[in-house]
């Protein structure tokens, strides 16, 4: 399956999403910075990987299929709920690329310059996580773990539309 | 009271940068490797490193692996959820958030108390 590049989505994205992402990102960073404050860095460090956005990423990809199918007069159906399932999975890998961004961080952060280290940890984590998608049919722990076994319920939309 | 409002700003434009990148991606699963940027952690370590200095900051990304981890593990879960039962996602991603919670305070007790 090849990568594309759409702009779709920022047409159906209203600005209350984007004012829901703000708000959550901005809320979970102060209060990660309280955690740490109160109870030293060694909690606080724990919550730099939290699930900031997550749930309302998920809840945004499936109301975007249920809206698209629904402006076609198609039944909303499961379609929604499954493409939040594998958006699920692609978080699960880039996961482990935010495993290796903290381990540079903790590696080098106490000798190295902050202005390679910084780019050097988030090329890091992208590169990790893309290799770990491409290869996700190959590696057969990542394949064990791909969400399978159930077909889409309901139909997909044409091929082009709504993409 | 300055330095949280600094933090929740610069940490709400981080993710929604993060988050807005993500949607402009296809297929779905690659686009949801943006729900584990570094976001939160950007955001973060920029004012620890200027406010409490470089070890303090190393300590912090030392338990961020264990959040990682806890992340990958809920993610996991919320995906299985999703695909299994069709419960749908708002519902699926809180009900298995404490699984996070346990996660990484189970790694923290365990391996850095």
């Amino acid at each position: 399956m090849r990568i594309r590049f759409s702009t779709a989505a920022l047409h159906e994205t209203r600005w209350q999403h984007y004012a829901v992402r703000f708000v959550f990102g901005g809320a979970i960073t102060a209060i990660a910075g309280v955690i740490a404050k109160e109870f030293g860095p060694a909690v606080g460090g724990l919550f730099l990987a939290f699930p900031a956005i997550f749930p309302a990423a998920a809840t945004l990809a499936e109301s975007h299929e249920r809206e698209k199918k629904q402006q076609h007069g198609m039944p909303p159906g499961v379609r929604g709920t499954l493409i939040a399932g594998i958006q699920a999975y692609g978080t699960a890998l880039g996961s482990i690329g935010l495993a290796v961004f903290a381990v540079l961080f903790w590696t080098l952060a106490t000798r190295m310059t902050l202005w390679l280290l910084f780019p050097l940890a988030v090329v890091s984590w992208f590169s990790v996580a893309a290799v770990l998608w491409l290869l996700r049919r190959r590696i057969p722990l990542l394949r064990d773990l791909r969400p399978r076994g159930q077909k889409m319920a309901t139909p997909r939309l044409p091929r082009g539309v709504g993409e | 009271m300055t330095d949280l409002v600094l933090r929740f700003v610069i940490g709400g434009v981080i993710v929604s940068v993060f988050a807005l990148v993500g949607d402009l991606f296809l297929p779905k699963s690659f686009a949801g490797l943006f729900g584990a940027a570094p976001s939160v952690a950007l955001a973060t370590l920029g004012l620890t490193l200027l406010k409490d200095g470089r070890s303090y900051t190393a300590m912090e990304c030392r338990s961020m692996i264990v959040g990682a981890v806890a992340l990958m593990i809920y993610a996991l879960v919320a995906s299985w959820l999703l695909f299994r039962s069709h419960v749908p996602a708002l519902r699926a991603t809180l009900v298995t958030m404490p699984a996070w919670f346990l996660i990484a305070f189970a790694g923290w007790a365990l391996l850095l108390r």
